[in-house]
């Protein structure tokens, strides 16, 4: 079901997918969002009540200008926890938004019940650069994203719209997205996480995909290592976009852990 | 009609194989490509060209800033109009420009080209360019989506500086200073004219309508291309209801100037060759990082100048078509003269940034090209647009009360001497004893 919600008097005004029932749990897309067809959600959503709304700046939520770094927008999650009245929630977050949810977690140690980061982005180690998303062409990036490219999922994914409505409204709505995620990514995605991980307290599974070419799996060390009570599991034969990859084995690494 | 003579300065020997071998000529090109000594020698040549210009009565020496790029070797602007400043006597030192978003803090930019105009008697054009996706976002980590927010402010700081009289604080989103007190001060009061060049931005348009700046459209395509940009220009200086004055507006087109047409081609269309195939060979990854052009933009169709896009629609043009096409304005006196008379009186321009060194040109042939057209297409020229006033070309002292720099005496005036000892004089050596 989508939803939209308003925040701060209109500040920000939030568009957002809802499935299911249950324990609440709250989604936090990665630098490229929701795509509208994001089957895991509905699976969590069997076990839980999944928000999973668009950050400012994407699909139709407004109010980036609102945001200049990490820190507004774990306080904008915050404030839409609130909003919600889903104080404290399970909270998964993808690639960047893996990044964001450390950040919600990190700054408030009540907010994640549960945590979960799906190769999440916020470090940089120099002898294992990051390839620099912002700057592949369309069809560099489905190679970078899958363990498969060649899978009919990496496919769709890396097409370019033949007609020119349909490219101009892909390209803007890409510009959009990816001007946001320039604030806590460009140009290293690097914006002190290390500094403040410790202060999360909450049990945290760090999920990466075995073949992962975008964020290497071995980057979950350097979470693991900074929040005390977090274990790492691996998927196989996933790359960065394993939730859309590998969806049965994630969604069931995700409910295991938070059962 | 006004002409500056601009100096994009180029690596001339990029390799043959370039474009096949290599995917960009700007951020990620090897360094192994450059010589430092070859590097000297062209920095060298450079500055004659544009001194020589100043001696052939171009009314502006153009130069601006790239960074981590073959066919522009100026990451400081300022460096060579300085060195400017001191050899040239007449011509507007067109610095276009600083990207002032990127020096921290911009203040920076207020000091030196105060010092420029002061150095040069006022003879700066001030030019703040937002930079390129690639030298603003890539080179230097500008995040795209904050980096004209962070240009507008950096605007804001210098041009107060320049214009209040006593110090102030200036509590900014990116800059905060307790003690903005500008010293020295510009010779042009309130300010040296202020040029922005662009690549096609709108929000541009309304920014130079607004404070009254000169708006340069700094293009390869040629005039014919840049028609829909200075339309564009055009048409919201009339909304806006401001003057339609052709000084307001300044446009960079390729002219080479030979005897004949047909020695024009023998001259000229290798190194045409070069500039469009290797100079602006730019990865399109590098091209528009997402956010650096506003969704406004792109919606109004404005290509870009570099990437993909405008490689495809060079592919496989020839000399002829780069000159009906636009793209170059070359050809004999008289061809040149009346091409670009017709150019410039399509796109209402009164400022043309004329680019005379093309890729690999060596030095005798922009010599001869900048003293053809100065003798032979220039006084031609001259009487377009006399029923306007010019605004934006730099206001400078007297002549008579301009300093004249020292006549350069390579010769030693005392014996060097090589003994490490005898070097030492008495006054080192009681300080370094105590």
């Amino acid at each position: 079901m989508k939803t939209t919600k308003e925040l701060l008097g209109g500040k920000f005004s939030i568009e957002m997918w809802e499935f299911g029932s249950g324990d609440p749990l709250l989604f936090i897309h990665g630098a490229g969002g929701l795509f509208g067809v994001d089957p895991f959600l509905e699976e969590l959503g069997k076990t839980h009540k999944v928000y999973a709304p668009h950050f400012p700046g994407y699909g139709e939520s407004t109010g980036s200008e609102h945001i200049d770094d990490v820190i507004d927008a774990a306080l904008f999650y915050h404030e839409l926890m609130d909003e919600l009245k889903i104080p404290t929630a399970n909270i998964v977050g993808h690639s960047m938004g893996g990044m964001l949810a450390a950040e919600v977690a990190a700054l408030d140690n009540s907010r994640a019940k549960k945590l979960v980061l799906v190769a999440p982005a916020g470090m940089w180690l120099d002898e294992h650069p990051i390839p620099d998303l912002f700057a592949a062409k369309l069809d560099e990036v489905a190679p970078l994203m899958f363990h498969d490219p060649k899978s009919p999922m990496a496919q769709a994914f890396g097409a370019i719209p033949t007609d020119f409505k349909a490219l101009e409204a892909m390209y803007v709505e890409r510009v959009k997205r990816f001007s946001t995620a320039s604030k806590f990514l460009w140009p290293i995605p690097d914006r002190g996480l290390k500094k403040r991980a410790y202060r999360i307290k909450s049990p945290t599974l760090v999920l990466w995909g075995a073949s992962d070419k975008l964020i290497a799996p071995l980057y979950a060390k350097e979470f693991t290592k900074r929040i005390a009570g977090s274990k790492e599991q691996v998927i196989a034969e996933a790359g960065h976009m394993l939730p859309y990859e590998q969806q049965e084995a994630f969604c069931k690494a995700v409910n295991g852990f938070l059962k | 009609m006004k002409f500056t003579w601009f100096h994009l300065m180029p690596y001339r020997y990029l390799p043959e194989d370039f474009k096949e071998k290599y995917r960009s000529v700007w951020v990620d090109i090897p360094q192994n490509l450059y010589d430092p000594t070859v590097g000297h020698r062209l920095y060298n040549d450079y500055l004659d060209q544009l001194e020589f210009a100043d001696q052939m009565g171009y009314d502006g020496l153009g130069i601006n800033e790239h960074h981590q790029n073959a066919y522009g070797m100026m990451p400081s602007p300022n460096l060579m109009g300085a060195a400017l400043a001191r050899r040239t006597r007449n011509a507007d030192i067109v610095v276009l420009g600083n990207s002032i978003a990127l020096y921290n803090p911009p203040i920076r930019v207020a000091e030196e080209f105060a010092m420029l105009d002061v150095i040069s008697g006022g003879r700066l054009r001030a030019g703040f360019p937002v930079g390129t996706s690639m030298d603003t976002n890539f080179c230097y980590g500008e995040v795209p989506a904050t980096l004209r927010e962070k240009y507008y402010e950096a605007h804001e700081l210098i041009m107060k500086a320049w214009a209040e009289k006593e110090m102030f604080a200036f509590n900014g989103k990116y800059t905060k200073l307790r003690y903005v007190n500008l010293w020295p001060k510009p010779i042009q009061q309130p300010h040296p004219p202020i040029w922005i060049p662009g690549g096609g931005s709108v929000e541009t348009w309304d920014f130079c309508a607004k404070h009254d700046y000169n708006y340069s459209f700094l293009s390869y395509f040629g005039y014919i291309a840049g028609k829909k940009v200075a339309d564009g220009y055009w048409e919201t200086m009339a909304k806006l209801g401001k003057p339609l004055n052709p000084y307001s507006m300044g446009f960079a087109q390729v002219v080479a100037v030979a005897e004949t047409d047909e020695q024009a081609e023998r001259d000229y269309a290798p190194h045409m060759d070069y500039f469009y195939n290797r100079c602006l060979h730019v990865y399109d990854g590098f091209a528009d990082a997402p956010g650096y052009r506003t969704v406004k933009t792109i919606k109004a169709g404005i290509l870009g100048q570099v990437g993909d896009q405008a490689a495809l629609r060079r592919e496989g043009l020839k000399w002829k078509d780069f000159l009906e096409q636009g793209y170059v304005i070359a050809g004999s006196p008289k061809t040149v003269r009346e091409r670009l008379r017709e150019a410039m009186k399509s796109l209402n321009c009164g400022h043309l940034m004329m680019l005379m060194q093309l890729g690999s040109m060596p030095p005798e042939l922009v010599k001869k090209s900048t003293e053809l057209f100065a003798r032979e297409c220039m006084p031609y020229l001259r009487d377009l647009w006399s029923d306007h006033e010019d605004k934006w070309s730099a206001k400078p002292m007297n002549v008579e009360a301009r300093a004249i720099p020292a006549p350069v005496q390579f010769e030693l005036q005392l014996p060097k001497h090589t003994n490490g000892h005898a070097r030492t004089n008495g006054a080192t050596e009681s300080r370094s004893a105590k």
